[in-house]
């Protein structure tokens, strides 16, 4: 149960840096911390304590095996956060680029 | 072997090939990614009249037994969607040629047109949760790059904004997805239902519900989570605009919700309550705040917000006729803000501005502009004979039926003010003189290849109500809206079809 709450901790503090920085590369950091949260989650779901790697052989037994299902997922969701990683960071470089600065507060050119 | 994985595999190979060819050789990116869209829309239109015999297609990737296998299936309400969706990306990739015909990276701008086709085509046809979040991050992510596509500092800053909240929306609908799996053990959808409605109700689903309301209603830019659509939709390309306003929100954001929650958990109170105060919300905050617009586009994406709230108000009602009016409500205003987005690109082309106070007489000068974006908005503001006014009067009128004369109140007084901010916003800027200023030339008409589109698509929405008779087009929508209203039945008739 407690690495359910530390993971709930960890996404916690992702959000808390997407919400109040404002610093964009700190918001993009705390994305970036919400995503390992998540795909975290997603693995401990499948996770068995003393579980083995559910690949079968003629003359094995398998009693107690983790859930391959999440870690294929996951694996397909890691690459979904680069993709939006690079997005992100592209952009920032752009937006220093125009503006001069990373300060959210500062990069408010559009209104209403 | 079924052809339906050729609605993906088109368009998304077209992307990859786009890149390959157009940058060496002048002028094939547009007609790869014209042909692309163009297979794409007539198989969606061969696939929905399929529909008309067998009622639902499936197939599973790899003939693996359902339901471990990746589904793939088209019934109604997919069927409808992929029609009018492909049919708004096919007149979008016409309109781009001539919109981003002097940019000298037009070959990125059609590969990322086609990666954000076929997202929303695996989207429509996913039969599996996760593949359908894959997906939707597909269409989503080629969103975030065009609406940055300028590379301007308000493309740059809209681009921005709306990455971080889809990207945050995201992460809440993965761990929704992640708590339904603990749950039922399973990702297809319709093996999802059975299960669900085996094991009753409990703790798991509100929680669920609840992220998925935050995720999918920021993709549909239901009211509190609104807040990145004015900035996109105004900073984007306008074909883009089109594609985002017309397109994205509706199958991202609408189709999932609809999907889910009418298909997978069955339509409780609670839910149903959820999506009436939405869409209310949605009605009235989004057409008060389009009345001060003076920027044409921000006008229109102000209004998009408006009339998603009636499509959510529709589905949210719940009866046949509810959801019936919601889904062509849904059709219409697909039709109608793409034209208007499309317009306003045609404006801003030609005058170089997008102030409404600077614009005067664009009747005169661009008939073919200005006489469609007329029927669009008129189509919008629900004037009879109009598509838009039967959409809205369903949904009234169901309200009525349904015993919520209140509601129907809103929505009727709510239409009034649709009417009255665009007559407000788009009278001068019509009708008005023409301004004579010397040294400039006389402002032109927009250029053969963004007004086919316009006239299609304002021959639609004048057009869209003959769908409505029973013998032309009614058997897409009746087909689509008893998806959703015999919401559990959707499992037996999947299983059933991938058998």
């Amino acid at each position: 149960m407690s690495v359910y709450l530390l993971c709930l901790i960890l996404f916690s503090v992702g959000l808390y840096c997407v919400l109040r920085m404002r610093n964009i590369i700190k918001i993009i950091i705390g994305i970036a911390i919400m995503e390992y949260a998540a795909n975290l989650f997603f693995i401990l779901l499948g996770y068995r304590t003393h579980g083995r790697s559910p690949i079968y052989a003629p003359d094995q037994v398998v009693k107690n095996m983790v859930d391959p299902l999440p870690q294929a997922l996951v694996a397909i969701t890691i690459a979904i956060g680069l993709a939006t990683m690079l997005l992100l960071v592209a952009i920032a470089i752009r937006i220093y680029e125009k503006y001069g600065t990373f300060d959210i507060t500062k990069i408010n050119r559009l209104k209403g | 072997m079924s052809l339906l994985p050729l609605l993906i595999i088109i368009p998304l190979g077209s992307g990859f090939l786009i890149p390959l060819f157009g940058r060496k050789i002048k002028g094939i990116a547009d007609l790869m990614a014209i042909f692309a869209a163009f297979l794409s829309f007539a198989l969606s239109l061969l696939f929905a009249l399929e529909l008309k015999g067998s009622g639902v297609l499936a197939c599973s990737i790899g003939d693996w037994i359902p339901p471990v296998g990746l589904a793939m299936v088209i019934d109604g309400l997919s069927g409808l969607m992929l029609v009018v969706m492909n049919l708004v990306a096919f007149l979008v990739a016409i309109y781009s040629v001539a919109y981003v015909k002097d940019s000298r990276s037009k070959w990125k701008f059609f590969t990322l047109l086609m990666i954000m086709v076929s997202g929303i085509n695996g989207v429509l046809l996913a039969g599996d949760i996760f593949n359908m979040f894959v997906f939707l991050e597909v269409a989503a992510m080629a969103g975030y790059f065009l609406v940055a596509f300028g590379t301007g500092a308000d493309e740059l800053e809209a681009s921005f904004k709306y990455a971080v909240m889809g990207v945050v929306a995201s992460v809440f609908i993965l761990i929704g997805i992640a708590f339904l799996y603990s749950y039922t053990s399973t990702l297809n959808l319709a093996d999802m239902a059975n299960t669900l409605a085996i094991r009753g109700p409990s703790m798991v689903l509100p929680f669920v519900a609840t992220l998925f309301f935050m995720g999918f209603g920021l993709k549909a830019a239901l009211v509190p989570f609104h807040a990145w659509l004015p900035y996109a939709h105004s900073s984007a390309p306008a074909p883009v605009s089109a594609m985002l306003s017309g397109v994205s929100i509706k199958v991202l954001g609408i189709y999932v919700l609809a999907r889910i929650f009418f298909n997978v958990f069955g339509l409780s109170p609670a839910i149903s309550l959820i999506l009436i105060t939405l869409g209310i919300l949605s009605m009235v905050i989004g057409s008060v705040l389009a009345f001060g617009q003076s920027d044409i586009k921000r006008l229109f994406a102000y209004s998009s917000i408006g009339q998603i709230g009636y499509i959510a108000l529709g589905l949210g009602i719940g009866t046949p006729l509810a959801i019936f009016g919601a889904l062509f409500h849904l059709f219409n205003h697909s039709i109608s803000k793409s034209l208007l987005f499309l317009n306003s690109g045609a404006i801003e082309h030609s005058t170089g501005t997008r102030d409404l106070n600077k614009m005067s007489g664009i009747l005169s000068a661009m008939p073919v502009t200005g006489y469609t974006t007329l029927v669009g908005s008129l189509s919008i503001c629900g004037l009879p004979p109009l598509a838009g006014f039967w959409g809205k009067i369903i949904i009234i009128f169901a309200c009525i039926k349904a015993g919520r004369p209140a509601i129907a109140f809103i929505a009727a007084s709510i239409s009034i003010l649709t009417l009255a901010y665009y007559f407000k916003a788009l009278t001068p800027a019509l009708f008005g003189a023409v301004k004579e200023n010397g040294s400039k030339e006389r402002v032109k008409e927009a250029s053969l290849a963004m007004m086919l589109p316009m006239l299609i698509l304002a021959f639609v929405s004048i057009a869209g109500a003959v769908l409505l008779l029973p013998a032309v087009g009614q058997f897409l929508f009746n087909s689509a809206s008893s998806v959703l209203s015999n919401g559990a039945e959707y499992a037996n008739v999947v299983i059933g079809a991938l058998k």
